[in-house]
């Protein structure tokens, strides 16, 4: 569904991305793990076109994403959903008005319509109840929750979560994988989840991706990652300090 | 002798900096003045905004317009009564407000109200992530941020100009009239002989000018901030300096374009 060919990305001279080659089947939810600063959140803003690689290609049912413009571009874009770090909540928003806003920009439901699909979206994170309270009076899994609940509420194709547990304690961290598994069943949307909960991760997942070095150094299933040989991959899942990956 | 040609170096890097800087932002508001006229049009957004940038500024521009009015009541007093020309202290007064202190002065307010918190605003969506979520929905940044921004300024710096410049005339006649002994119809009557409609669109045009300038400079700032706190603080500040100081160069030039 996704392809990735040969994508090259730099940062004022700084090459971050050195000839990515990635691929995504339709419904699966590919992990792309690796060390902080490696370019896992570029890949996903040029995925979805927030951003222009400087060579490559990013193909989507065979479509070149990075070379849309326009119409074409908002077309594509209304087939991706994103959840980001920090949950990009509007903060001068309510909860109830964060999910329904998608929905009051976007399509031409009438407002009980609107009501009714972000209840549901809602009840299926588990914040019923919650709609009236403003982000920042809500807690950071909860945060993540109303972000999912925003991006699903359009009923992506793809939907990509960039580092979705990064900050919570490790049971809410369990509790937000285990929904976007749930959600994912239930919707059967193809995801790429950058994350850096490794072992946790494979659990819920249909293959691996190990970035190193600006290129993808190994992409497979979650039991051939957790075997590998390779020293650096073996390095990164095991948290060893020892090893060829310079700790910066 | 490589450091002979240090000091060009410095001027020629300062000078692209600034060239490019202007570049940049003569595309910024470029692009939003053209999204201006696609759908949608977003009015409750800038009713919104006109709220946050005209009423939510209303009480300072009316607080320091009748100071204004005063003291420059009270030293154009002083100035005429040297001349035995107390009687035109309510044209000159009034001029003054309406051709140059009005605009200019609540431009200024207006900066230091509403434009350092429109960076602010939208600084701090940059580096949250939320413009690139609006974004990633195939919603244009611009149309839902900047445009509603600059059409706020447009409709709300005339008026508040006008609010400053009357009140200002009434704190001039509070005290030509309550201190200075002036009869009031000798205030209003001079007012209405010399000033002219081409004094209130002159003074027009410039509120209208500077409310483009803040709400542009405002959004650029905020839009391309720089990273974390430190850099929403440092695009606050840039901005609020750089309005003010427009504010007062844009003013020189347009005052000589209208003269001539």
């Amino acid at each position: 569904m996704i392809k990735v060919i040969d994508l090259y990305k730099s940062f004022n001279g700084r090459k971050v991305l050195q000839g990515i080659n990635l691929e995504v089947e339709k419904g699966q939810i590919l992990a792309l793990i690796g060390g902080s600063g490696t370019g896992k959140s570029v890949i996903l803003k040029l995925v979805i076109g927030l951003m222009k690689p400087d060579e490559g290609k990013i193909l989507l049912d065979n479509q070149d994403i990075s070379r849309l413009k326009g119409k074409s571009l908002k077309r594509l874009k209304e087939r991706f959903g994103i959840v980001f770090q920090g949950g990009a909540l509007f903060d001068s928003l309510t909860v109830f008005e964060n999910v329904a806003f998608p929905l009051e920009e976007k399509t031409k439901m009438k407002a009980s319509q609107i009501r009714n699909a972000v209840f549901h979206e809602l009840a299926r994170v588990g914040l019923t109840g919650e709609e009236n309270k403003y982000p920042a009076q809500i807690s950071g899994g909860m945060r993540k929750r109303v972000a999912l609940a925003r991006c699903l509420v359009m009923h992506p194709e793809i939907v990509l979560f960039d580092e979705p547990t990064t900050g919570l304690d490790p049971l809410t961290g369990k509790a937000v994988h285990n929904l976007i598994r749930a959600c994912q069943k239930n919707l059967n949307f193809t995801a790429i989840i950058v994350t850096h909960e490794v072992p946790g991760i494979f659990s819920m997942v249909d293959r691996v991706a190990m970035l190193y070095d600006g290129k993808i150094l190994a992409a497979d299933t979650p039991e051939e990652i957790k075997g590998s040989k390779d020293p650096v991959i073996h390095q990164f899942i095991h948290a060893e300090l020892e090893g060829p990956i310079v700790i910066k | 002798m490589n450091f002979i040609f240090i000091p060009f170096k410095i001027i020629g890097n300062s000078l692209h900096k600034f060239i490019r800087e202007l570049g940049n932002m003569t595309c910024f508001l470029a692009r939003s003045v053209f999204w201006m006229f696609f759908y949608p049009y977003l009015i409750q957004r800038i009713i919104k905004q006109v709220y946050f940038i005209g009423v939510k500024s209303t009480s300072v521009v009316v607080l320091t317009g009748s100071f204004t009015g005063m003291v420059l009541a009270l030293q154009t007093y002083y100035a005429l009564a040297k001349f035995g020309a107390e009687t035109s202290l309510g044209p000159v007064v009034a001029l003054s407000l309406i051709r140059e202190l009005g605009p200019v002065i609540s431009a200024l307010m207006v900066t230091g109200c509403a434009g350092s918190a429109l960076t602010a605003e939208i600084g701090i969506m940059r580096i949250t992530e939320q413009i690139d979520a609006l974004d990633a929905m195939a919603l244009n940044p611009y149309k839902y941020l900047i445009i509603p921004n600059l059409l706020a300024g447009i409709i709300s710096l005339p008026l508040l100009n006008a609010i400053f410049v009357v009140v200002g005339i009434f704190g001039g006649y509070a005290v030509g009239v309550g201190l200075m002994s002036i009869s009031g119809g000798t205030y209003f009557g001079g007012i209405k002989d010399f000033v002219t409609m081409k004094d209130i669109i002159e003074g027009f045009y410039k509120s209208l000018s500077f409310g483009i300038l803040i709400t542009w400079i405002g959004c650029y700032k905020g839009y391309f901030t720089g990273y974390g706190a430190a850099g929403v603080s440092k695009a606050t500040t840039q901005a609020v300096v750089l309005s003010s100081v427009m504010i007062l160069v844009w003013d020189y030039f347009m005052t000589s374009l209208l003269v001539a």
